[in-house]
């Protein structure tokens, strides 16, 4: 492989989280009854027209702007005509001659490298509806039809899956930073096309393959090594690569021919005469850009200055969520090292943040600021800090009553545990000689036999001190 | 006297001093429509339906309710326009039993003013024809010569009007559609300005050519029509913001000092002599009248029937890509598959003139072709625009023949598409340019078949055209 470079471009399709469809006034909103959310427009009904979601259009400008897009001022509609049942109108309202957003960027890190990969537009168009195959045929939902989706295409600047995944984890990261999208990968709302292909250096760009509707970065990691490979050992072995769109099967971890370009599909675009083209003002720019939240790399500079670790800054805010339930927590325990810490160790774990999964933090954030003031000042103990967390993970209150009513609050009472320390030392006159040998692991065991005597509850840093001035 | 005989505003007057309550009108209505019934001009009617809602306005009349402006005025649709659960079946066995569950924005505000759909009304196929005998219902034959076509593709609009089935209908304009027809039957028909009136409901053949227009049996119940369906849809984005006048303001203004522009290019050799000489006489009445007729110059107005059929046709195969058998409409009994499913159905649903406009438009779309024929047909839309912009700086009308001929004999076109394409030589440019027209009857041949005058006027200057051409109205019913 070492003698071949990569090159990779994606197209990725997110749908946008506004209140109602892309060109009608139905609900856009998941997991509802099939059929519910439909009207004469979007079910595509002889004499309906659209009506273009200025919502969509504003939520577009945003993803644009935020990825330092040029934003044109004269916009304009397209049919994207095809069949297929799920398409009711048998087009697709899209974008192509004049797109909303074009060029922009967007940089990302891979190995301690900073790259910048460039953007080639970005376009909104009409999501389609969804087919269900069941024993007795297909059905069709056409809840999702005409949902608003933005089409965001890479320029072909990425060499590596490693580069790849970063940029759709950049990407993913600064829609919701925006706000544009839910960007829930169960539920579809991110879908992504992988353009690939192979040439010796110094030779020009292979003949590429494009990969359809991935809809996990590790498909997409896992189905551009496979195709890599696949297209280095066709050209290996005196073959050509064909243009062609391939279909990835998850199960076989394999890519399979769709169709070459000779059968592709003619599109047969052009302007929609039932929509007007859209102009856009400078103003309605600006104040778009001036509405836009403070992103990633600066709050990541912001709390570097805090004093984070550059790791820890670049892990808080690679989710929006993160770096805003930082925020708020701080806002009522300013401690920035200390929360960072228990945020990037305790509240992670309990996450199980896997690649997929956008999960909301269950534990409102002044909950977690009064339980890191508590464990902070030493009133309750680590163990405890875990165990309440747990509690209030499963049932979010008032940490301090969870405290009180299991009884953790820690014992720091030194007069107390000097009564249950004498009486451990002398009923372990071993475990004292090997402390006084020296050995100082033997400490570990006092603080064991300490916690066990007061359920838990002992000040570990009061126990040490207790056990070295009695028994040194 | 016979009430329908009336027009709109006659009718209205006698409803409103109760000599004649809206059922009994409705009945009388039924009575033609029966007693003419083999003029095929209506594909669905509601007798019943149309009974009750009668009943319902004379009840309110008698309360002393205030009425709405058309209250108790039974009108017809063309039969692509959407009415909740009624047919729309754009005469197309495609669609022969689609019952839609909407209603078209223009036919809201008719039933909002209170009048009374009786029927829809035949119709060529998608509309798309010049003669409606492209509809998978049997042709329409013109009340005045059943021998021969009532034109197209409002066909059923017209002759329902002519044959006073009713008081006034709608019909679609794409090419001629309103015109031609309103010509061949002898009534007054008026495509608005594209964007006047909302085409929300509207079953589309070009979208960007489009425009739903009244036809009546005088220029005034035009204006008063116009009135009710002009202005902005929240459902239609082309639909105009541009204020509403009161249509019926300047009908009596007379013509004196207006502007009638005469475009050369529409008085060719295709014009039969009686068509010429008719159009010649009108324009010497205006004259007369105290206009001044001035020579116009539409240098490239020859081009607009070739732009007209690729980008029609181009909307058209776009537009009737989602008749595809799936989801309502005609679905093969025996396919083998999904493509198979679409062939099948698509095969049996369409006629031939639809088939044929389908594959040209998807053939000037189509990739390598599509600068060649769509980009340029659209370029030259802009110049033929800018020649009627122009035009409008040296008068406030223009004045043509609304076809070269009087209404042909049936069957007589039907083999030779090109032959019918050509009859709508002189409405086409007013839809590519964009800008409103009327058609009314300025005489009658030797078979006494009614020749129609087109009037064309400035975008959105509807009230221009409804001035001028109830000059010539009042003039000639004076004559009379």
């Amino acid at each position: 492989m070492s003698e071949y470079n990569l090159v990779i471009g994606l197209e990725v399709h997110s749908e946008l989280n506004t209140a109602t469809k892309c060109f009608c006034r139905c609900k856009n909103e998941f997991g509802s009854e099939p059929n519910t959310h439909c009207c004469p427009v979007c079910t595509g009904m002889p004499g309906a027209l659209p009506i273009l979601n200025k919502e969509a259009v504003k939520k577009a400008i945003t993803m644009g702007l935020a990825v330092g897009c040029k934003i044109n001022n004269h916009s304009v509609f397209e049919r994207k005509n095809y069949y297929y049942p799920d398409l009711p109108k048998a087009y697709q309202i899209s974008q192509l001659e004049y797109p909303l957003c074009v060029g922009g960027h967007i940089d990302i890190v891979v190995n301690g490298q900073a790259k910048t990969i460039r953007l080639n537009r970005i376009h909104l168009e009409e999501d389609a509806g969804k087919l269900i195959h069941d024993h007795e045929g297909t059905l069709v939902d056409y809840n999702r039809g005409g949902v608003p989706l933005i089409e965001i295409v890479s320029e072909p600047d990425m060499n590596s899956a490693e580069e790849a995944v970063a940029y759709l984890e950049k990407l993913r990261s600064t829609l919701l930073y925006v706000g544009v999208s839910n960007c829930k990968m169960q539920e579809g709302n991110i879908r992504f096309d992988v353009n690939i292909s192979v040439n010796k250096p110094g030779d020009p760009l292979g003949t590429r393959t494009e990969i359809k509707n991935l809809n996990s970065f590790r498909a997409v990691q896992r189905a551009i090594n496979y195709e890599a490979q696949r297209q280095i050992d066709v050209l290996d072995d005196g073959g050509v690569i064909i243009q062609e769109t391939r279909r990835w099967d998850d199960a076989l971890g394999k890519t399979f021919s769709m169709r070459t370009k000779e059968d592709s599909q003619d599109y047969r675009y052009f302007p929609d005469p039932d929509i007007l083209a859209i102009e856009i003002d400078e103003k309605f720019v600006e104040q778009v850009r001036l509405s836009l939240p403070k992103l990633a790399d600066q709050r990541a500079i912001d709390y570097k200055q805090m004093g984070l670790s550059i790791q820890d800054a670049e892990l808080l805010t690679s989710q929006r969520m993160y770096s805003d339930y930082f925020d708020e927590v701080l806002s009522c325990f300013n401690d920035p090292k200390f929360v960072c810490n228990w945020i990037t160790s305790e509240v992670f774990k309990r996450l199980n943040v896997d690649e997929s999964d956008v999960i909301d933090i269950p534990v409102a954030p002044n909950n977690m600021a009064k339980l890191l003031k508590m464990y902070k000042d030493g009133e309750i103990n680590q163990a405890a800090a875990r165990q309440v967390l747990d509690e209030l993970w499963k049932n979010d209150s008032d940490p301090a009553s969870i405290v009180d009513a299991k009884g953790l609050r820690q014992l720091n009472d030194v007069s107390a545990m000097e009564e249950i320390m004498k009486k451990i030392i002398e009923e372990n006159p071993k475990a004292v000689a090997e402390l006084k040998a020296g050995n100082s692991k033997t400490m570990a065991f006092f603080v064991g036999q300490a916690m066990k005597a007061s359920q838990g509850k002992a000040n570990p840093k009061i126990i040490n001190e207790i056990v070295n001035r009695l028994i040194k | 006297m016979n009430y329908l005989d009336c027009s709109i505003k006659e009718i209205l007057e006698n409803l409103t001093s109760k000599k004649i309550t809206s059922e009994e009108l409705v009945k009388l209505c039924f009575d033609r429509i029966e007693s003419t019934d083999t003029l095929n001009a209506l594909n669905s009617t509601y007798k019943e339906q149309a009974l009750i809602q009668a009943k319902e306005i004379d009840k309110k009349r008698q309360s002393g309710e205030k009425m709405g402006a058309l209250a108790g005025v039974p009108l017809v649709l063309k039969d692509n326009i959407n009415l909740k659960n009624t047919k729309t079946t754009c005469s197309s066995k495609f669609l022969g039993n689609y019952v839609s569950p909407y209603t078209a924005t223009c036919a809201q505000k008719l039933v909002d003013a209170g009048a009374i759909v009786i029927a829809k009304a035949n119709m060529d196929e998608f509309a798309m024809g010049s003669s409606t005998e492209t509809s998978a219902f049997g042709v329409c034959k013109n009340p005045i010569d059943p021998t021969r076509v009532p034109g197209g593709s409002s066909g059923g609009s017209a002759c329902t009007v002519a044959a006073k089935q009713c008081f006034g209908s709608l019909g679609t304009d794409t090419g001629g559609s309103i015109r031609e027809p309103a010509s061949f039957c002898g009534v007054v028909g008026l495509k608005p300005t594209y964007g006047r009136v909302s085409r929300y409901g509207v079953v589309a053949f070009a979208s960007s050519l489009d425009q739903v227009g009244p036809i009546t049996r005088t220029v005034e119940d035009s204006a008063i029509l116009l009135n009710i369906l002009a202005g902005e849809d929240q459902n239609d984005m082309t639909a105009s913001k541009e204020s509403i006048p009161d249509y019926t303001a300047d009908l009596n203004k007379g013509v004196n000092g207006i502007k009638i522009g005469v475009p050369k290019q529409f008085f060719t050799n295709e014009l039969s002599v009686e068509v010429r000489d008719a159009l010649l006489g009108a324009i010497e009445n205006y004259k007369k009248l105290g206009a001044e007729c001035v020579e116009i110059d539409l240098p490239n107005v020859d081009k607009a029937l070739a732009v007209y059929y690729i980008v029609s046709s181009a909307e058209a195969a776009s537009n009737l890509a989602r008749f595809d058998g799936i989801k309502y409409g005609k679905r093969a009994n025996n396919y083998d598959d999904l493509v198979d499913l679409y062939y099948q159905s698509r095969t049996q649903g369409f006629g031939k003139e639809v088939k044929r406009r389908i594959m040209l438009g998807n053939y000037v779309l189509s990739s390598g072709y599509f600068d060649a024929f769509y980009r340029k047909a659209k370029r030259v839309q802009e110049i033929i625009k800018r020649e009627f912009l122009e035009a409008f700086e040296k008068c406030d009308v223009l004045v043509s023949p609304t076809t070269a001929t009087t209404a042909f004999k049936l069957g007589e076109k039907t083999k030779d598409p090109v032959s019918m394409y050509l009859s709508d030589i002189f409405t086409v440019p007013v839809n590519i340019a964009g800008v409103p027209a009327i058609s009314i009857p300025c005489g009658v041949d030797s078979q006494g078949m009614p020749i129609g005058m087109q009037l064309i006027g400035r975008h959105f200057d509807e009230k221009m055209l409804f001035r001028v051409a109830n000059a010539f109205e009042a003039s000639t019913k004076e004559a009379k």
